[in-house]
Formats: C-alpha cells, structure tokens, sequence
C-alpha cells in the first residue's frame, strides 16, 4: 500500500498550475486537491500518476461566493437570478454551517453531514468530488440534480460545462487531462423552494448505497417544476423524469411521494455489484426518494 | 441491584454478595491504611506512554542497517504454482535478494502449538508455496530490499507462471483436493454423552434448524509486525514485535529453525489489538528471521490493511445443522448437531481447536442429559482460519440460543422460561459436562447460573422493558430484545510461574512469561503482588513478553493471563512476602507473628512506629550482607500456579435492537451484559473487556464480514468493505459484574474475563431482530446484514 514513485509540483498561481499540468498530462499528470480519494486510489496502486500537481497553495481557489447567473454556452436558457459559486478549494466543511441563505444553504449543509467523517471533510473538496465522479458522491448528485455548470479551464482556454454532460461513467468526467474544474455553479431557487435530502448507507460516513435529492416550488399549493435526483444507484447521478411528471401540479401528500418513489424505483437500473442484489437498490431508491421527498415538504 | 451496573464511563460496582472488603486469601490481614488494591478500580499502570505519545509498536522500531521485506502472494484463489519469474526485481537497485520457496527448502511447515497430528501435519502451511497456492494471498516468493517503496514496486515485478484449479468457497459442498490423495477433510470432531437415539424416540417434540455463522475475526488496528536481527557477536537470534504466546513460539521457531531456545529470543513491543490472531506463527515471521541471519542485516516486515484483512487468521465461518428432542414441559431430553467449519486453506497453529472448542461448549450452561456432535473440519480455498475472541463460543451460543427460541416459540413457552426450566441448577455444581475440549475435561467448576438471569432481567426491570417494547411496536416501530445465556470458558493451564525480586529501593519487579496484548495485564498482576505482598501498585514493575527473562510462559490467549499468570504471581509474593517476615524479624529482634508489611514497610503489628523499609529487608539479604546469615540471597522467588482444568465463567447477553424496515438497517438501542467473574481484580478492567468485545460482537452480528465470490476472490480487502463498527454503531454498554461464583479452583477465585463481552451478541440481536419484525425465527444466519434482513421482510410480506 505505498503509491509509485511520482513527481511533486506545488505551483502558487492558476496559469502556472494550468502550464505543468499541460506539459505532464501526457504522463498521466494529476491534479492533487484534497487528495481523500487520489491517495487512497494510489496507495492500493489502482492509479499510478507520473506527477501530482498540488493546487492547496493556489491563493483564491477557496472561493466562496454569489453572481449574477450569466446565460452564456452552454446554457443560453439560464433563468436569470443568482448563482453560487464554489471554487476548487473549497471543503466539504465549508458547508458545515449554510454558505447562502435560503433553501440551497440549508440543504448543502444538510448534505455535508453525509459526507465521509469530519477529518476527510476538513481536507477533501467539492470540486474533487465532482472530478472524481464517485457514482455515490453527495455532491454529484447535488451538481447533476440542480443542474450545475462546471468551469473547466487549461492553457487552451476556458470552457463550461452542464451537469449533464459532465459525468459521463463510474468515475468518469469530460475533464480533459489537461483541463482543472475551476469552479461550480448553482443556481439559488427561490426563497419558497422545498428541497429533501435522504441516503442510506451501512455506517455513518460510508458511501452511500443510494440516495436522493429532490426539489420543487409550491404555486398555489400544488408542486411545481420538481426535480427527482439519484445517485448511489447507477453508473452517475441521474434524474427521474417518471417520477417527476408524477409529483408536477399534485398536491403534496404521502400517496404521491409514494407514487414517485415507485416510479423512481422502477426507473432505475442498478449496477451489478457483489452482495447487493437490483431488488435490493430498487427498494432503498424508493425510501429514498420517498423521504427525500417528505423531509423536503415538512 | 441497579447500583450494581455501570453505564458506560462511570467507574463500574460491582455486586459483591458479602459486606465485608474482600480479604485476600493468604495475607494475614487486610491492610488498613490504604486500601487493599485487589478488586479496586485502580488506574492502568501501561498508559502513561501510550497517552504520551511515547508507545512503541512494531513499526516504530527501526535497526541500523536493516532491510525491508515485501511479499509476493498469490493473486488466485486456487492453482498450481509452475514457477516464479524474479530477474526483473532482482536487477532492480536496492533490491538485495527474492526468495523462492527453493531458497527455504529444508524449513518445515509452521507446526501445531500443541505438538505434531498425524490427520493435520500434511495440511500445514508452508512458509512459501511450493506446488501450489490456495488462497488469494498465500506468500509464494519475498523480497529483500534496502527500502520499503523499492520492495513493493520489485514484488509487482515477480512474475508467477499458475495454472488454475478448481475452487471451493463452500465448506459444506462436495470434498475436493487438498493434494494428491489428501481430502479437503483432514478430520472430524466427534463428542457426546447419553442415549440420543432413546431421547428422540421420547421427544413430546423436536425442532430442527439449519444455521450460520460468517467469516468474522479480529482485526487489530495495528497490523502485522515482524523485526528479525541476528546479533552475531552474542550468537542470538532476536524476533521482535512478538504478541500473545511468546515462549510458545520462540520454542516452535528453535525447532523450526534448528537452534537451542537459549540462542532465539522474542520481544513483545506495545501490542495494539490481539484478540488471538495477533501474535501466532506466521510465514513473515519466520522468513525475517531466516533473512536476518542469511543476509546478515535486521530485516523488517510491516504488514499493510490489505495484507491484514487477506492473510492474518479469520474465524468464525460453521454451518450448524442441529435439532432437539424436548419433553411436554420443556425440558431439553437431547440435542444433536452436525456442522461444517471453515478451515480455509491451510491447517494453522491452532489445529482443529476451535471446531473442537465449538462442539465442547455448545451445550452451554444447560442439563441436556443427552448430546452428541459430528463437526467437519474442512478446507477451502480461503483465508485460513484459527481463534478469534471467544472461538467457538460465539458460534456456538447463536446456535444453541437460536435453538432455545425456536423449541420457546414452537412449545408456546416464554423463552426465559423456557431457559429457566433447563439451566444448570447451582447445588448442582461442579457439574461435569461429560466431554471433553482441547484436553480439557469439561467440568464447570461453579455457578448460580438461574440467579444471573434473575439478576439480569432484574437489573432491567424485565416487565417494565418488555410493556415499553410493545407500546412502541403498537406505535408501529420495529423494535425488539432478545437474551442469550452462556458459559464461557477461561484459564487454561496446566501451569504458569513468575519470579518477583524486591530491590534495595523496594521496588518490585514481576517477571512473568505472560504477554500484554493491551487489555491491562501489567496492572491487574501489579495489584494481585501488591495486595499480597503488602506494596503500592505503583511500584510493580511487570515484565512481559520477554523469552530473555524467564524461561516459560503461557502468554495471553484463551483468558489465561489473570486466572494463571496472576495466581502464580499471588504465590510467589507469598513467598517474597515470608521471606521479608523472615529477614525482618531477625533485624527487628522480634517474632515473625507480629509483623506485617504495609505500604512497602514492615512494621509491628499495632506499633505506629516507622518500621522498617523493604528495600533494607533486600539490602540484607543481599549476597554479600552479613546479616543474611544462611538465608538464601536476594528479597526474591518464584512461584507457580498449576491448575486441574479450567474455571467458568458464565453470563448473560440482552439486545434491544430497532429496524428499519424500509432500509433493513438493524440499530442497537440498548446492551446488558450481566456476567459472573468469580472475583474481580479490577472492575473497571473487566467493564472495559467486556465493552469492548460487545463492539466486536455488534460488528459480527451486523456489519463485519469476509465474503468471497465463487472464484475464491476475497471481497473485503479494505476497510471500506470490512466494516468495522464504530463508535456510532455502539450503544452504551450496561455492565454488571457479579461475584457469585467463585472460582474454586485458584487462590484467588478469579475467573476470566476477555471474552466475556462478545461471547453472547450475535445471539442476542438475533433474538431482539425477530421479536423487532415479529417473524420468530427468522434470523438464522450472522452477520444480518440490509440486505439479509430486507430479504427476510420480503419473505414475509410476499
Ligand atoms: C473513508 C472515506 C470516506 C468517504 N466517504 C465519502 C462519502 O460518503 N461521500 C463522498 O462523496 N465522498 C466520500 N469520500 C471521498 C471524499 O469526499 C473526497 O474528498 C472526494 O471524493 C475527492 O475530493 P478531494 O479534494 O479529496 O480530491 P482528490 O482526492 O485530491 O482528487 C480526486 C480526483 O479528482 C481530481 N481532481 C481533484 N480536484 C480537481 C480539479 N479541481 N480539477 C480537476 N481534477 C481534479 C484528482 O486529479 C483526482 O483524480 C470519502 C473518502 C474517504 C477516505
């Protein structure tokens, strides 16, 4: 369990990071940010990168911050408002505490306290996370759900990305090798949003077998534009639009989240995985979403 | 009673039947000044360094000079080993040499502790695979290099030339091949008393069922660690970060390597988790030092998670098919198993004990006039196996409580009842048990087995608890408790001693052959000298784990190290202590009947005077002080303990458990241990065990286990897969220690007290787990994981 021999580079700007990473892509050159997944990945040897580019001395990658949304590519249909900004260095315990008022704050802390155990949430990052595209990582499912923009950027330029686009299979990105995830952007909902959050997983701090994040507004009292996300299950996060024609314009109540969580349930299709039989993620998607979708109307 | 338990944290009382302090048997009083230390809840002597930060585990030790050590294993479950490739590696820098098992050629197996078997010596493991590997890691070549990093990248560069055989993950699937004309069933386990077969034909009912316990074992936050060093100038071979059974295997590593036991020693470092897998015979240890004296250089081996969860003993893996044959009123007239162990792929160095060990104790704490057992002994192609905390009790108390619930439930009887109605009655002891385990003849020395349980559903306001579980379940929770009663075992002999010598400062030092695998031994044999020979604890130095001090010792496993080391060292201070009077009594010019020693003083019985110190008792017995007259030299001597069998413990374990029955995820709410230890040396150490090994046991019921595909593929490798519980997985731990029963068989009437917190678990939450989903029964198989259980709740509802 001790990594092969690599080069360490530990630049102290963004276009100097972006200048090695360039030159070592070639030579399986990585980004290293919280390292909580890399190094565990490189000690049992599953990767063997030539060189590790640590951004940690990279001064405003912990960028925490609101802008205006702008409607550029790749979404030129972004509803005007605000957006959430989250840089490269920022922690899973930034989110301990809300980092913006409103639904998405208190939800993002919410999620937070799922995430690992306290000392890998002082160290490990939200854009890590997305770039290591755990098919069970919180905040993939939080990125794909609430439909995020992520900010790639390499000596070539500057690109930005949906959500969608970005996941592409177990651990798997549209990162380039020589492109950084600068940072992710998340619309704010409106102040009445209702989200939930729920997951399972055998301990406290273990990935998660499944998991569900779900949003909607209420216009006169009924449930309007909901988002069903999972994540855990399949391959990425994904959203379940089953579920969703089913919850939109219904008044919220136990018989209905039931009857999205079914849906949710049948839609999915889980990975093969030792000792976890489909029947089994299926059930834990339906309570999932189930309570997900109660903690997000109480 | 409540006052008797402790909630976890709070210094534990413990119930003591008698007033009066507990006197020690043999001193001629209680002293009065400072109260006696035996059976206080005195602070641990071992953790000022530990706290400090200043420990020293196996990789803390370092020799100039010294070599680092990879191994290459194997990575299929089952193949012929055709040949091994290591001229890559060996052109590397800094690789110094890769062994093969043709460089170790005229080593033998790793023999049995306790001594040649025909049936098992052709299933043990070599110390390098020779024809063939049979498990996903089984070490089939070493590396020797000058730096950790370069000995891992040169062991990924030897290349092994296999070609595949058959697998076999199934202990009870048709026999395959161990070797040419050698099954995969080296032996078979066969024990009982009475007439079965007339039981049966009595029987107002029989109830049968099939059950199983997973791959489970102990896995000590600190691995693996083997230091060789040859120091050529003494002629000695040392083994450093030696654990649990020193002498033994210092004894078994002179044969194995040809040498006299005086020019082989073995160093126990701090020890960080045993729990009986730490601290056997394995290949890594014999190869450092085989290295150490070939290559001439210390040679270290640190093992990694990965190596731990592969290739450190596991445990626990028995299919029981059982039944028994029950009268009208719910007496037990027989019960009858047959069972499939586990073995993995090789025989190690506990043999077949803990299926012998399993088959001896299953009975349990019961009258059972009839019982007869048949256990397979098999091998398979995983991980080989051997003791893990309470082997063969953790087993075989989910099989026999699962047992007693099911004739409860089938009789319409309350299972308490039920248990009541066939536990041991005390003026029944000593109750010989009729077989015999591990050469022992099974006679459980005492006990008031029916009041324990009293005392337990007592402690837990039983019908209080009961009426809260029903009003939550009426609420629509699924929650549940479930008891189990046991007897364990402890003190295993035949015979252990120590030396204990005052020195002219008065210190004490114990030397004694036993080990410390961090359960407070140092402390425990401190109090029992102290309290005997009249000295603060605090001047006990205890030596342990040191073959260069004394020439035998029992180690610490099988609950040993109170019952035997601390009754030898009871001995030997009542001699030190005679000797002292002696010595004292010639100084003082008076008569040795009115003295006594307080506090490290001997001094006049009702006499306020100083005294004198115990130091100037041993600076007149040194060799060269006239005042010693004829006395032997030296304020020291040893003492032995021998033991006819072994002493018995007993307790009882209830669960309250909560399930969710969307997730499957089963929660323990609550845990009650109530256990007899016969004396407790120190309460707090006993509580500690006995938390402990609940914690081990709530992750063998629920969350810890070794599966493998089909292919032989080990699937918990890390411990992201293992799972370990953690502190969020464990309730507080309710304690009550009772001193009943104690032990007749040792001064002290101590009893053991390690394994006495995991003995009962799995059968408890199995128990709280149907009473929680109302399906009785339903549990049959450990550890009950989400998906088990969702699985039994799907049964019911489709
Ligand atoms: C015991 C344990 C439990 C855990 N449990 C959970 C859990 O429950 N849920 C969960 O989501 N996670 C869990 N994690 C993972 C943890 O959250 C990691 O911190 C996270 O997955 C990766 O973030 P990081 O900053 O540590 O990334 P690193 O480990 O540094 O990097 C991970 C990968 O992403 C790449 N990378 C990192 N940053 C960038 C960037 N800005 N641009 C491009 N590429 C980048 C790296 O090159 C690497 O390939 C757990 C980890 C451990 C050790």
């Amino acid at each position: 369990m001790r990594s092969v021999a690599f080069q360490y580079h530990a630049p102290r700007s963004l276009d100097e990071a972006l200048a090695i990473l360039a030159e070592v892509a070639p030579e399986d050159g990585r980004i290293i940010a919280g390292g909580q997944s890399l190094v565990p990945t490189m000690a049992f040897r599953f990767v063997r990168p030539g060189h590790l580019v640590d951004i940690n001395r990279i001064a405003g990658l912990d960028r925490l911050s609101e802008q205006p949304v702008v409607a550029s590519v790749p979404a030129p249909d972004a509803a005007p408002g605000t957006e959430l900004v989250i840089g490269a260095l920022v922690r899973h315990a930034a989110f301990h505490r809300p980092v913006v008022a409103g639904p998405l704050g208190r939800l993002l802390t919410e999620v937070a306290g799922h995430i690992a155990h306290y000392p890998i949430r002082m160290r490990g990052t939200f854009c890590g996370s997305l770039a290591h595209a755990d098919p069970a990582s919180e905040w993939c499912l939080v990125a794909s759900t609430l439909d995020a923009r992520l900010v790639l950027r390499s000596v070539r330029g500057e690109r930005i990305v949906r959500a969608d686009d970005f996941f592409t299979g177990v651990m798997s990105t549209a990162i380039e090798p020589d492109e950084m995830l600068v940072e992710a952007r998340i619309t704010l909902p409106s102040a009445g949003a209702r989200m939930g959050f729920d997951e399972f997983s055998r301990r406290r701090g273990d990935f998660a077998l499944a998991m569900a994040l779900v949003s909607f507004d209420l216009v006169d009292g009924r449930i309007h534009s909901p988002r069903v996300g999972v994540s855990g299950v399949e391959d990425r996060p994904c959203r379940i639009a089953q579920a969703e024609a089913l919850l939109e314009g219904c008044v919220p109540a136990i018989d209905v989240f039931q009857a999205a969580a079914r849906a949710a349930a049948a839609a999915v299709d889980p990975l093969e995985q030792p000792q976890l039989p489909a029947i089994y993620r299926r059930e834990l998607v339906e309570s999932s979403v189930r309570r997900a979708l109660e903690r997000a109307w109480v | 009673m409540s006052a008797a338990i402790a909630a976890a944290g709070e210094t534990p009382v413990v119930d003591r039947p008698t007033e009066a302090p507990v006197a020690v048997p043999g001193t001629t009083a209680p002293h009065n000044d400072r109260p006696d230390p035996f059976g206080q809840s005195v602070t641990r002597l071992e953790d000022l360094p530990l706290v400090r930060g200043q420990g020293r585990f196996a990789a803390d030790l370092s020799f100039p000079h010294q070599l680092h050590m990879r191994m290459v294993r194997s990575p299929v479950a089952h193949a012929r080993l055709l040949g091994v490739d290591a001229s890559e590696a060996l052109a590397m820098r800094g690789v110094v040499a890769v062994w093969t098992a043709q460089d170790v050629v005229g080593i033998p197996c790793i023999p049995l502790r306790e001594g040649p078997s025909v049936e098992l010596d052709p299933y043990l493991q070599p110390i390098l695979a020779r024809d063939r590997v049979r498990y996903v890691g089984d070490p089939v070549a070493a590396v020797f290099a000058t730096d950790p990093f370069i000995a891992e990248d040169a062991a990924e560069r030897v290349s092994l030339d296999l070609e595949s055989l058959p697998v076999l993950t199934d202990a009870t699937a048709a026999l395959g091949e161990f070797a040419p004309g050698l099954p995969t069933q080296p032996t078979t386990i066969r024990k009982g008393y009475g007439d079965i077969e007339a039981a049966f034909a009595k029987a107002a009912c029989t109830v049968e069922l099939e059950l199983a316990t997973g791959r489970h074992s102990g896995v000590p936050l600190e691995t693996r660690g083997a230091i060789g060093r040859y120091d050529a100038a003494r002629d000695v071979l040392e083994l450093h970060g030696a654990a649990k059974v020193p002498h033994r295997n210092r004894d078994a590593l002179a044969r194995m390597l040809g040498r006299s036991p005086h020019a082989i020693h073995l160093f126990e470092l701090h020890v960080g988790g045993g729990f009986g897998v730490r601290g056997e015979i394995y290949p890594e240890d014999v190869l450092v030092l085989l290295a150490a004296m070939r290559l001439e250089r210390p040679v270290k081996w640190i093992e990694d998670r990965y190596e731990a969860l592969m290739t450190t003993n596991q445990s626990r893996e028995q299919v029981h098919r059982v039944r028994a044959a029950v009268a009208a009123d719910g007496f037990v007239l027989a019960m009858d198993d047959e069972f499939f162990h586990d073995q993995g792929a090789y025989v190690r160095t506990h043999g077949d004990r803990v299926a012998d060990m399993t088959a001896g104790i299953l009975p349990g704490g019961y009258v059972l006039p009839a019982y007869r057992v048949t256990g397979h002994y098999r091998l398979t192609n995983k991980t080989p196996a051997a003791t893990y905390r309470a082997p063969g009790r953790f087993e075989s108390s989910f099989v026999r409580e699962r047992l007693f619930d099911a004739i409860a439930q089938r009789m319409g009887i309350d299972p308490i009842e039920l248990r009541r109605r066939n536990l041991i009655r005390p003026e029944q002891m000593p109750f010989p048990r009729g077989i015999e385990t591990i050469e022992d003849n099974i006679v459980f020395d005492s006990g008031d087995y029916p009041l324990l349980l009293q005392k337990t559903l007592d402690a837990l306001d039983w019908p209080r608890l009961q009426a809260d579980l029903q009003a939550r379940r009426a609420q629509g929770e699924a929650v549940g408790v479930g008891l189990a009663c046991f007897v364990e075992k402890s003190g295993l002999g035949p015979a252990d001693g120590v030396r204990i010598t005052v020195d002219f400062t008065g210190a004490v030092e114990v030397v004694t052959g036993g080990a410390s695998v961090g359960q407070g031994f140092e402390t425990v044999v401190a109090q029992i000298c102290a309290s005997t020979l009249g000295v603060d604890y605090r001047r006990v130095r205890v030596v342990h784990g040191r073959t260069d001090r004394i020439q035998y010792g029992v180690g610490a496993h099988a609950g040993r190290a109170t019952v035997m080391t601390g009754s030898a060292t009871h001995n030997a201070a009542l001699r030190v202590r005679a000797k002292a009077l002696d010595m004292a009594a010639s100084m003082l010019g008076c008569a040795i009947e009115g003295l006594d020693i307080v506090d490290g003083r001997v001094i006049r019985r009702g006499d306020s005077g100083p005294g004198l110190a115990l130091g100037d008792v041993a600076s007149a017995l040194a060799p060269t002080a006239r005042a010693r007259g004829e006395r032997e030299p030296g304020l020291t001597a040893e003492g032995w303990y021998e033991t006819p069998s072994m002493t018995y413990p007993y307790g009882v374990h209830v669960a309250v458990v909560r399930v969710d029955r969307d997730t499957g995820a089963a929660r323990v709410e609550r845990f009650f241990v109530g256990y007899d230890v016969g004396r407790a040396v120190n309460p707090m150490l006993v509580e500690g065990q006995i938390v402990g090994g609940v914690a081990q046991g709530i992750g063998g019921a629920l969350l810890e286990e070794f599966a493998y595909d089909e292919n032989g593929e080990p699937l918990a490798v890390t411990l992201a897969d293992y799972l370990l519980p953690t502190l969020d997985d464990i309730p507080p731990v309710e304690v009550m220690i009772t001193e009943d029963a104690p032990s007749p068989l040792n001064p002290l009437g101590i009893k053991g007290a390690g394994e006495a917190g995991i003995n009962g678990v799995g059968a408890a939450i199995a128990a709280a787990i149907d009473d929680a989903i109302g399906q009785p029964g339903a549990v049959t198989r450990l550890p009950v994981t989400p998906v088990r259980l969702k699985a039994l709740l799907r049964q019911r509802a489709g």
